[in-house]
């Protein structure tokens, strides 16, 4: 039997479906491995060259070979079948062999359907605005593709794709009330628990030569700060991560026990912030030196960083206060101070000689002025320093005399412990760019950096930031500028034209609006959201008899502004029409095109046992309709003896 | 295209259905054809049939010049056609010392011009004149033609090697432009079997008097077409100017043009309104002359305007 189904395709459909292939496998070669997007490649290649030659498509066991070579390849490469990547990658794979044996409608309603479930899987990747514009932009042309297979080749291109565009926008309010309204869940909304958080990079709770530096070539978001109030001056954003207190001669660590709650003393009044912090997976909040009010389930501990019990693994927004000045610990625990004092046995003794000098005739901070001016001179400040030997911070401070923030404070705060000040290192952030189109300052990989703390009588734990003697510009504009020409910077970070620099500030702000207001709509604002529209106490039951009135509403609301579209309130027609619903509960269609005559033949040929009724209805709508006669009583008849 | 007859639609007698009949004899297997002459004489439109030799372009011609017992003569196009010898001459005339005018062969009721794309432009014009103005110029004296006045031109497509192929705006003065085809199986068995038509289409005997066709032509004209009727039609010629597969869509004058041929067509199918069946199944004929493929830039293509009707609702 020949059903609609198994028709043959015609020829002109095949680019459709060759261009809706493309579209919705492509961006996929970001992330696939090589060897599939170029397997993809050559068979969509293949197909585009049988379809413009007109050959004949390859044999049924050619396919078959082909699909056991790909998914051999899938599982030596993922070792499964399932699962994100390979299941991506076995689709994008029947996808493109399935445009090898394009014969009937059948084969091209699995492309289109593969097409729309493909579209789906590129959020499993990135949920970024170019890639929800591509994927809208796919959309269209899938749909066009499947109207254009149930249209014929009678429609102009043009009228297909505005047919289509105008059901996308058809859809849009749709898109809007399942985002509104759709139960959320917290945790990232494509994200898959395997994968949701491998590769983010970010400040680590270990400090050794270069691994900061090596942290400032990325132009990466650390995380975006709005201040309720002006932005205070860059040389006092110190942006606090893990306090590293154990020196191993390279790597420096936090000390792992448990310290009791800080002595904080705050004395200039707070500043109101807001921060979005990016996914870090680490356990502390990067907060404003010293924070004054922490967000709920935030602790703080001695050392003064904001931390949570979990690391944090997705994007989230935290309101947090900080004071700029202030005094903490004055009064600190000896043992801590001893902690603050070791350092490894016999290492690095030339520092030790030199701050040994240092230690017999002076007063801590003039120690403390010795060491800086000891970095003023005849330092360099580069984010490319030589490598260091096991003494590393003699060979830095006496021979090489070249590195990045974390070789400064180190080195310095090696000096002090043996020049019997505890000291310690910092890790954090410093500075960040303001954007004057959103408000927003943009803290990047790249503002990475390390600092000193040292422990005075009465005045308690004080920062010392040793890089800002070598290189002041650092602290005060920012690395850029404290960084000669030719350091690998991100040219992102290094570009400093200044439409670029507009520029950029714009696509930022964009990105920031997308991920604030669009990415980051979660259960907590969901339900805020709820309760502006009176839906105080939202379960997922409220929720979706919300989305199914809502959706109610607007196919309703659609509904009667096609009807209100179509004005038939002239009679001849509202019969007429009654007569083809009632043809249509009868299988039998009649298109926009068909004259009454037509269909009337159409239903003697097709089904001759309805023609004897309907034939009078078709007469009668005739003649009131294109003849002089406009009695309607005839066709009233006709129609009411069509329903016996 | 009608053939089966609504009960509550057809009461009226149909003169026009012995001369189908009849001519359906001579032309095998082209009864559509034939039908959309006749309409377009009805309509008072001219007709162009393009086709290779030997379909039965003349014969047709010749058919219904007998049928509707109209008075017929036949022009061969040649390159050295001169337009005297369409419209005529005067000669000198010695026993009465004066001019006499000798009517052209366009001085009849209908004229077969055979192969019009051989002649010159200059002598294609002088039966355009006479086609579109029914009067002819000759010597500085406007002749009237006589009435009903009607031009069958035939074109030869195939060879266009020394023609001069009619430019657009000619085209628009022919009504409707037919291709014959090639007969069908039947139709070409039969006609061998009965040997040739041409010979036949003599003996055929008229079944009008030349001087009812006029009252005919005026009752077709009266045909009824409704509001939604004429919406049809409007939508039809708007779809054309909007449809990218043509390089310009429909003038006005084709669209009366189209509604001209629609009422005809109803009128011969029995009918006293327009039915958009009617303007389907005359529109090829009406518009595919007049409108330009936007590839290849000949006429519009059959199945572009198959489409376009696809693409156009019945109100």
């Amino acid at each position: 039997m020949s059903t609609p189904a198994r028709e043959a395709l015609d020829r002109h459909a095949t680019p459709w479906l060759l261009a809706t292939a493309l579209a919705t496998t492509a961006p996929h070669v970001i992330h696939q491995p090589l060897w599939l997007s170029a397997l993809a490649g050559v068979m969509l290649l293949w197909a585009s060259w049988l379809w413009w030659k007109d050959e004949r498509l390859p044999g049924r066991w050619l396919i078959v070979l082909l699909v056991g070579a790909g998914s051999a390849g899938i599982l030596i490469e993922f070792r499964t079948l399932f699962g994100r990547d390979a299941g991506v990658a076995m689709l994008v794979m029947f996808m493109t062999m399935k445009l090898l044996e394009l014969k009937s409608r059948r084969d091209a309603m699995v492309v289109v359907t593969l097409g729309y479930f493909l579209l789906l899987t590129h959020y499993f990747y990135s949920q970024s605005i170019p890639t929800g514009l591509w994927l809208l932009a796919a959309m269209w042309l899938v749909t066009a593709t499947l109207i254009r297979l149930h249209g014929g080749p009678g429609n102009p291109m043009r009228a297909t794709l505005s047919y289509a565009g105008l059901l996308c926008l058809q859809a849009i309010p749709f898109m809007l009330v399942l985002y509104l309204l759709f139960p959320r869940i917290s945790g990232p909304l494509w994200g898959l628990p395997s994968d949701a958080h491998a590769g983010t990079t970010g400040l680590s709770d270990t400090m050794s030569p270069g691994s900061i530096a090596q942290l400032a070539q990325s132009a990466d978001i650390a995380f975006r700060v709005r201040f309720d109030g002006a932005v205070p001056p860059k040389q006092k954003l110190y942006w606090r991560g893990p306090v590293m207190e154990q020196f191993d001669s390279t790597t420096w660590r936090p000390y792992e026990g448990r310290p009791p709650a800080p002595n904080l003393e705050i004395i200039s009044p707070p500043i109101r912030y807001e921060t979005t912090l990016e996914a870090h997976n680490q356990r502390w909040l990067l907060a404003l030196d010293a924070p004054a009010e922490l967000p709920s389930d935030f602790g703080l501990n001695s050392q003064l960083t904001v931390t949570k019990r979990q690391a944090i693994t997705e994007r989230q927004r935290f309101r947090l206060s900080a004071s700029l000045d202030y005094r903490f610990n004055t009064a600190e625990d000896p043992a801590v101070l001893q902690r603050n004092l070791a350092l490894p046995v016999g290492s690095n003794p030339d520092a030790r000689a030199l701050a040994s000098q240092w230690r017999s005739n002076s007063a801590p901070e003039a120690i403390v002025s010795k060491a800086l001016a000891l970095f003023a001179n005849e330092f360099t400040y580069t984010l490319r320093p030589p490598l260091l030997g096991r003494n590393g911070v003699d060979e830095f401070l006496f021979q090489t005399r070249r590195g990045f923030c974390e070789h400064y404070a180190a080195a310095f705060v090696v000096l002090m412990r043996n020049a019997g000040i505890p000291a310690r290192v910092v890790g954090g952030y410093q500075g960040g760019e303001y954007n004057p189109l959103d408000g927003y300052l943009v803290v990047r990989q790249s503002d990475a950096h390390a600092w000193a703390e040292i422990w005075l009588d009465g005045q308690g734990w004080v920062r010392i930031d040793p890089t800002a003697a070598v290189s002041p510009s650092r602290i005060e504009t920012g690395i850029a500028d404290a960084l000669p020409f030719g350091e690998p910077l991100p040219a992102l970070v290094q570009w400093r034209s200044e439409w670029v620099r507009t520029l950029r500030y714009r696509w930022e702000a964009i990105n920031n609006a997308w991920n604030q207001n669009i990415l980051g709509y979660d259960p907590q604002r969901q339900r805020e959201l709820l309760a502006r529209l009176g839906l105080p106490d939202t379960d997922w039951r409220n929720l979706a008899i919300a989305l199914g009135a809502a959706c109610g509403l607007l196919v309703t609301g659609l509904m009667g502004w096609t009807l209100y579209q179509r004005p038939s309130h002239d009679p001849v027609t509202r019969l007429w029409h009654k007569a083809l619903r009632h043809l249509a509960r009868r299988q039998v269609n009649c298109a926009p095109w068909e004259t009454p005559l037509d269909l009337a033949r159409r239903v003697r040929e097709q089904r001759p046992e309805l023609a004897e009724s309907f034939q009078p209805v078709v007469d009668a709508y005739l003649l009131a309709r294109y003849g002089t006669d406009h009695s309607l009583k005839t066709l009233r008849d006709a129609v009411a003896q069509l329903r016996r | 295209m009608l053939k089966h007859t609504l009960s509550a639609l057809a009461g009226r007698p149909r003169p026009f259905d012995a001369i189908l009949e009849q001519a359906g004899r001579i032309i095998l297997g082209k009864d559509h054809e034939i039908r959309l002459a006749i309409a377009c004489l009805l309509a008072n439109g001219h007709l162009l049939i393009e086709d290779l030799p030997g379909m039965g372009k003349t014969t047709l011609s010749h058919a219904l010049a007998r049928l509707l017992g109209l008075q017929f003569s036949r022009i061969q196009f040649t390159s050295d056609l001169l337009p005297a010898d369409i419209t005529g001459v005067s000669i000198f005339e010695r026993d009465k010392s004066e001019f006499r005018f000798l009517p052209g062969p366009v001085f009849a009721q209908l004229v077969l011009a055979d192969e019009i794309n051989r002649a010159t432009p200059k002598t294609q014009s002088a039966l355009l004149e006479a086609m579109e103005e029914g009067q002819v110029t000759a010597e500085g004296q406007t002749r009237q033609l006589p009435t009903p006045f009607f031009v069958i031109a035939t074109q030869n497509p195939a060879h266009q090697i020394g023609t001069f192929p009619l430019p657009e705006s000619q085209l628009d003065r022919f009504l409707m432009r037919l291709e014959l085809g090639y007969p069908d199986r039947a139709a070409e068995r039969a006609l061998l079997a009965a040997g040739g038509q041409r010979a036949q289409a003599d003996k055929l005997m008229p079944l009008l008097n030349a001087n009812d066709l006029p009252a005919f032509q005026q009752e077709a004209a009266a045909t009824h077409a409704a509001d939604p009727l004429i919406d049809y039609v409007q939508a039809v010629v708007e779809a054309t100017r909007q449809n990218p597969a043509f390089q310009h869509g429909l003038s006005p004058r084709a669209g009366l043009a189209l509604l001209a041929a629609a009422r005809a067509w109803a009128w011969l199918a029995g009918r006293d309104m327009v039915l958009p069946d009617d303007v389907q199944a005359v529109l090829p004929a009406v518009a595919r002359h007049r409108l330009r493929s936007a590839q290849g830039g000949g006429y519009a293509q059959a199945e572009d305007i198959a489409a376009l009707v696809r693409s156009i609702a019945i109100p």
